[in-house]
């Protein structure tokens, strides 16, 4: 085993074991403390597929995470109000439908978005994503059926057969085998046939061009895969604050989503768990201190960028191999 | 009378084309010279726009607030030049993406805590206030006038500076080959400087003229910026010439559209309808023609690089 896996899975285990602990102590905030990193991890494990496998700096991976949402939002609101989503198709307030159709919808905007930016590279690869994502935000903000500046509020959550998802602890089981489950798809893809194109067209588009594997279509999937994922978190963090508003779309939340790998380690599996849960830590400890927790936020932020690349997988377990 | 809205409108696409005209040919110029991605442009923005309040509601005088914002941009620009953004530049895009949030973080936050989370207002100066007739009736602010004017003296005075002078003789130098400028003993680290801080001080006035328009307030540069970037991206990033014309599409297409399409839709469908409808596919609409010319020309209409 080396001192990375031995890492990872001592993350898994305290992500894991402190909210258990937490909730037998009756302490139900950190718990939901906990679910925010585990549905914060699962976004940036989609975002670490297209930026740290494929070498896409998507500056837009809120768009998804804020569609994702609004499908948990609107499906509750029409089941509540008892409305058809459409001309006879009902809505649901199954969660596994829901994350279905986050899923599928994130893949679908996915893959136009991803057609027309993946023509271009570098700067303005970045830029395009923003403004698609920009897009889809002042659409949000500007059309007013579901709430427009104001966002959804859902009056609860929705439901997994044969679990109480009002409860802090069995909904955090749920994110937290989401985002075990997204691990597992990412290492697998990681080691595929794929994933192998996929890195090394990101190493040199060139050469994967020459010997005959398209890097276009590879990047394409990546990305549409990777925006899924980010959807799907979307749907669960949704539900876990009740609420979806335009601020899930906004490029703040981009932004978020790439510290949250850069300060984990990119490219690594475990890289968006350690940075989520450095993330919230912040938030939290800082937050508690003083209102100008995000003034500091930046400059640890800097310090990192500028001082300490490879974020905390990378100071603890030493270089990456694929370097 | 529709014709006087109309050109009315067309001028307040204008206006806001110049507007982010100053603002994008600041990115593009930084880009193009240090090949630098700098996301804490708006915040510049927003500094100029508080500077210009802060001075002119102490001093009485609009003049020396914006005096005073060019200063102040500027100098905001040259510490962080110094500071941080020396140490991006042979950095990958990712590193100056979040070095540069990290900015944004810094500079909003900080600026909150120094004047507040309440807005600041800048009044019209007395020489700009009032309007001119328009033709076929209506009238139309002066002061939108003067920015436009603005605008275009700094498009020809940035070709002047570019295309005349010995520093602009530099800059298109460091454009080419930064090594061999380098080789040549220009002071590489100081020319850096020179342009980030004139980027700089443009986004500032930017932020100051639009001060008096809109309420001064922390995040008031965000919008800005990234329709500055669909602006370079259109024109061709590190082209000053795309930015201008980029600059012009966007402004006058995003106003166009937002006066046109309700009214347009509106033979169609009921009024109401018509209008949110209108007004949500108007907020896309820039969006859409941005990956149209990309679609087309992947790197913008004036490539620098081709």
């Amino acid at each position: 085993m080396t001192r990375e896996t031995t890492i990872n899975l001592l993350l898994a285990l305290l992500l894991l074991g402190a909210p258990i602990l937490a909730a037998s102590l009756g302490e139900p905030f950190y718990v939901t403390l906990a679910t925010r990193i585990a549905v914060l991890a699962l976004a940036a494990v989609g975002l670490n597929l297209a930026l740290g496998l494929g070498g896409l700096l998507s500056f837009g991976h809120a768009a998804f995470f804020g569609l994702g949402g609004y499908v948990a939002g609107i499906m509750a609101t029409h089941a509540f109000n008892a409305e058809p989503l459409f001309a006879n198709i009902e809505a649901t307030t199954s969660m596994p439908l829901i994350w279905i159709t986050a899923i599928a919808v994130a893949g679908l905007v996915a893959m136009p978005i991803g057609a027309i930016s993946l023509r271009t590279s570098g700067v303005y690869f970045i830029m395009i994503t923003l403004a698609f994502a920009q897009m889809i935000y002042y659409f949000a903000i500007s059309w007013p059926a579901y709430g427009g500046e104001d966002g959804l509020s859902m009056s609860m959550r929705n439901a997994f057969p044969g679990v109480n998802t009002a409860k802090p602890l069995p909904y955090f089981l749920i994110c937290y085998a989401a985002l075990m489950a997204a691990l597992l798809l990412f290492r697998v893809v990681e080691g595929s046939r794929f994933g192998s194109a996929l890195q090394a067209a990101r190493q040199n588009g060139t050469r994967v061009a020459a010997v005959g594997i398209a890097p276009f279509n590879i990047r394409l999937v990546a990305f549409a895969l990777s925006a899924m994922i980010t959807g799907f978190a979307g749907a669960l963090y949704a539900d876990l604050n009740r609420f979806v508003g335009p601020s899930m779309l906004s490029w703040h939340m981009s932004g978020e989503l790439i510290v949250l790998i850069i300060l984990g380690g990119k490219g690594r599996l475990f890289g968006p768990v350690a940075g989520a849960m450095i993330f919230v830590f912040f938030e939290y400890v800082l937050g508690g201190i003083t209102e100008r927790w995000q003034f500091l936020l930046g400059l640890i932020l800097l310090g990192i960028v500028l001082f300490a690349r490879g974020g905390l997988l990378g100071l603890l377990s030493g270089k990456p191999r694929h370097v | 009378m529709f014709t006087a809205l109309l050109i009315e409108q067309l001028l307040n696409g204008l206006q806001l084309g110049v507007m982010l005209f100053l603002m994008a040919a600041g990115l593009t110029l930084i880009f193009g010279v240090m090949g630098l991605i700098n996301l804490a442009h708006g915040s510049l923005y927003m500094i100029g726009a508080f500077a210009c309040a802060t001075v002119a509601a102490a001093t009485g005088s609009f003049w020396i607030g914006l005096i005073a914002s060019l200063a102040a941009a500027a100098g905001v620009g040259a510490i962080i030049e110094v500071a941080v953004i020396r140490r991006l530049y042979d950095r990958d895009h990712l590193d100056q993406v979040l070095a540069t949030f990290a900015l944004i973080l810094i500079l909003s936050e900080g600026a909150r805590w120094l004047f507040g989370s309440f807005p600041l207002y800048l009044d019209i100066p007395p020489l700009l206030q009032g309007a001119v007739p328009l033709p076929g009736g209506g009238q139309y602010q002066l002061y939108r006038l003067a920015i436009i004017g603005v605008g275009i003296a700094v498009a020809v005075g940035l070709y002047l500076l570019i295309s005349r002078t010995r520093l602009g003789m530099r800059i298109r130098a460091g454009e080419s080959d930064r090594e061999m400028i380098g080789a040549l003993g220009v002071d590489i680290g100081t020319l850096y400087t020179v342009v980030f801080a004139l980027g700089a001080a443009l986004a500032g006035l930017a932020g100051a003229l639009v001060g008096a328009l809109q309420s001064v307030q922390v995040g008031m540069g965000e919008p800005v910026l990234i329709l500055a970037f669909v602006v370079i991206v259109i024109g061709g990033i590190g082209s000053i010439k795309g930015a201008l014309v980029g600059a012009v599409i966007v402004g006058v297409v995003d106003t166009m559209g937002r006066f046109l399409l309700p009214s347009l839709l509106a033979l169609t469908m009921p009024a109401s309808q018509a209008t949110t409808i209108g007004a949500a596919l108007a907020s896309m609409l820039i969006y859409v023609v941005m990956a149209l010319i990309l679609a087309f020309r992947p790197s913008g209409l004036f490539s620098a690089q081709s």
